[in-house]
């Protein structure tokens, strides 16, 4: 910090750094404020997005603790000898009406019903003029243990049924370790992330605004504690600038936050695809990219929020009069997930915050063009401006800031 | 005898918005609120606007302040008028009135710092203002205190205090003692008498008539946005209390306009 009056500093814009440093000072002293701003959104998302996975992944796992309570009627031989390859334990069963009972009961998970000889009948089963011998499987839908066990049986037993025709083979040697899929690692995240990033930073960047912007527009108008500074010979465009720049500073570090929680938990989210999934397919200039365009949509998204506010008379009118706004940036972040790509129009790259959606479909699926990000980057300044421009407007006007 | 402010036909009316039509119980669209008020104050003087509520007394302060415009006619701080040169008169004046909060959440002496950049006064200064205001006022030991768990009385000089951390040659006080014990009360009028003896000129608004009579050299009487009366102290009191010829002056504007007499 420069102390010292330099030459010519009357010519105005040394007043935007002092409102910046108090707006910090107000912001990073309240430690509670710091707290619920920039580390819960963070610790949160981690935590949620974290569990959800692990409740994922344990879904579609089978419980090796308990494992599933399997009756058999007539069981074959050849079924027997693939049971006994799985770690699926059966018991063979006489009664099939007390084992359904038990099935209903939750007490026992699935029967399965052969017909008498059926090791015979398949073998003499040839054409399709006679029935196929038939296996009923019973279970439980509302037992999770029932219907995992019934998937795995089903899977089982569908892939002995064509082993039996064994006409011809799909994928054998994927067992002797030959991969099939030929994606890379870039195309699988580039492919999930542009789908979800896009929409999940917006409204990261979205509530970031929301946290800060109302409180330091319209709660100072309110507590009239704005009046004070209109006074001073502070100017009124460093006001608005000086408000609108810490402000989205404190913004995107709340988004960042969010962002980071997001990245942090992706893989745990994504469960078994987790390996093939990571944030470091991308290298420093996407990321660069991606930071310069998510600074100029929160320097977009600040501006509009403090014309909403200056308007407000308190935080809670700010904060509903916000709605529409929210709601808007909603709908363009949702075009993200309508698939075909990025907008390929240069032209469409100037429309303010659809740019930036469009933009990061583009850097997340590795598919962007420097050009239209740099445009979107541009665009996104030059409307800051125009609208900071518009909050210096408001802030000069009585009715605006005076009216009771 | 200089002329510090030159006030000349300030008009400014109010759009009345339908919730103050209700609580104001009135069908009127529009409140004039100052109605052609012309007056001048001189360098090294204490000018004291005196009326009833609703007047027009802080409306006028607050179009000398810069931070309303009037409709019609101007007004000259020391020759800046602010019309037309509201980021001059900013710098020229102090103002107070208490509707200007401070923010809960700073300390008196970040704030001290704060108001002193905005109005670009030297750090050292700045340093040496701080030592002696806090101390005139008694401010040095809630110097750390954050604004939210500080008295009425202290939050009202710590808000006197930073209304002048640029030392300005002109100040404006509405209701300066307003809501303050007698004690406080009594430090920022013997504060006023200071500033008017180091050469400073004043501008307050006050409906305490005692508080007129005790520091004012001249006064305005303001009724219903008119300026009924302005000359110096011992003209307009003429042996009287300043309360009987208000009273007077009173009976006789409302024998004029039909209004109800007191
Ligand atoms: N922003 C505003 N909008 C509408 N009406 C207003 C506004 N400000 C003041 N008024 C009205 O203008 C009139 C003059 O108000 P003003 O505050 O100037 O009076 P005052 O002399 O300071 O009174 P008091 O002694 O109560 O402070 C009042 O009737 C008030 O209701
Ligand atoms: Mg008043």
């Amino acid at each position: 910090m420069n102390r010292k009056k330099s030459p010519g500093s009357g010519a105005g814009g040394r007043n935007v750094w002092t409102i910046m440093k108090k707006e910090f000072a107000r912001f990073f002293g309240d430690k509670k404020l710091v707290f619920t701003t920039l580390l819960l959104p963070g610790l949160l998302i981690y935590a949620v997005y974290s569990f959800m996975g692990e409740g994922i992944t344990r879904q579609f796992s089978p419980d090796e603790e308990n494992p599933p309570v399997i009756y058999g009627e007539n069981m074959p031989a050849s079924v027997q000898t693939i049971l006994d390859q799985t770690s699926l334990p059966w018991q063979e069963t006489q009664d099939a009406e007390a084992v359904k009972e038990e099935i209903r009961e939750k007490t026992a998970d699935l029967l399965l019903v052969f017909p008498e000889d059926f090791d015979r009948q398949v073998e003499a089963y040839q054409t399709s003029e006679e029935p196929a011998p038939e296996i009923q499987i019973f279970f439980n839908s509302s037992q999770s243990s029932s219907q995992s066990a019934y998937t795995q049986i089903r899977e089982l037993l569908d892939q002995y049924e064509t082993g039996l025709a064994n006409k011809f083979d799909v994928n054998r040697s994927q067992e002797t370790g030959e991969p099939f899929d030929l994606a890379t690692k870039e195309d699988t995240t580039a492919q999930v992330f542009s789908m979800l990033l896009p929409l999940l930073l917006m409204v990261f960047l979205f509530s970031g605004c929301m946290a800060v912007v109302p409180e330091s527009i319209a709660g100072e108008k309110e507590r009239g504690t704005i009046a004070t500074l209109l006074v001073t010979p502070v100017r009124r465009w460093e006001l608005a600038v000086g408000k609108i720049l810490s402000l989205s500073i404190i913004a995107l570090l709340s988004g960042i936050s969010s962002f980071a929680g997001t990245i942090l938990s992706l893989p745990k989210l994504m469960g078994a695809a987790a390996d093939s999934m990571s944030a470091s397919v991308y290298g420093i200039s996407e990321y660069l990219l991606l930071l310069g365009l998510v600074l100029s949509t929160v320097l977009v998204l600040t501006a509009l929020m403090a014309i909403i506010s200056s308007f407000a008379k308190s935080v809670k009118e700010a904060g509903t009069a916000v709605t529409p706004l929210m709601i808007v940036v909603m709908f363009l972040a949702i075009t993200s997930m309508m698939g075909g790509g990025p907008a390929q129009d240069v032209l469409l790259y100037m429309i303010p915050l659809y740019n930036t959606v469009q933009s990061m479909v583009s850097i997340f699926s590795l598919q962007y063009s420097m050009v239209c990000v740099g445009v979107a980057i541009v665009s996104n300044l030059i409307c800051s401006v125009l609208l900071a421009y518009v909050v210096t407007r408001l802030f000069s006007s009585e009715k605006v800031m005076f009216t009771r | 005898m200089e002329e510090i402010l030159r006030v000349e036909n300030l008009r400014k009316t109010f759009q009345l918005s339908q919730k103050q039509q209700k609580l104001e119980h009135t069908r009127e669209k529009k409140r004039v609120a100052v109605d052609g008020i012309s007056f001048s104050a001189y360098r090294g003087e204490v000018f004291g606007l005196l009326g009833p509520n609703g007047a027009g007394k802080t409306t006028t302060l607050r179009i000398l302040a810069s931070l309303i415009r009037p409709d019609e006619g101007d007004a000259w701080v020391q020759g800046c008028s602010v019309c037309h040169e509201p980021g001059k008169v900013r710098e020229k004046i102090g103002f107070l009135t208490s509707e200007l909060k401070l923010e809960d959440f700073f300390t008196p002496n970040y704030l001290f710092d704060f108001f002193s950049q905005l109005h670009s006064v030297e750090p050292q200064v700045r340093e040496q203002r701080k030592k002696e205001l806090f101390h005139t006022f008694g401010i040095e030991n809630f110097a750390e205190v954050k604004v939210a768990n500080l008295s009425t009385g202290m939050k009202q000089k710590v808000s006197l205090v930073i209304s002048i951390v640029h030392d300005p040659d002109f100040i404006i006080f509405d209701e300066p003692t307003n809501g303050l014990d007698v004690l406080t009360a009594k430090v920022v009028t013997d504060f006023l008498l200071d500033l008017k003896r180091r050469g400073k000129s004043i501008l307050l608004s006050t409906h305490i008539f005692s508080l007129a009579e005790s520091i004012c050299d001249r006064v305005g009487i303001i009724i219903n946005g008119k300026m009924i009366l302005c000359d110096t102290l011992q003209q307009v009191t003429n042996g009287d209390t300043l309360e009987n010829r208000f009273f007077q002056l009173y009976n006789a504007y409302a024998q004029e306009t039909g209004g109800e007499q007191v």
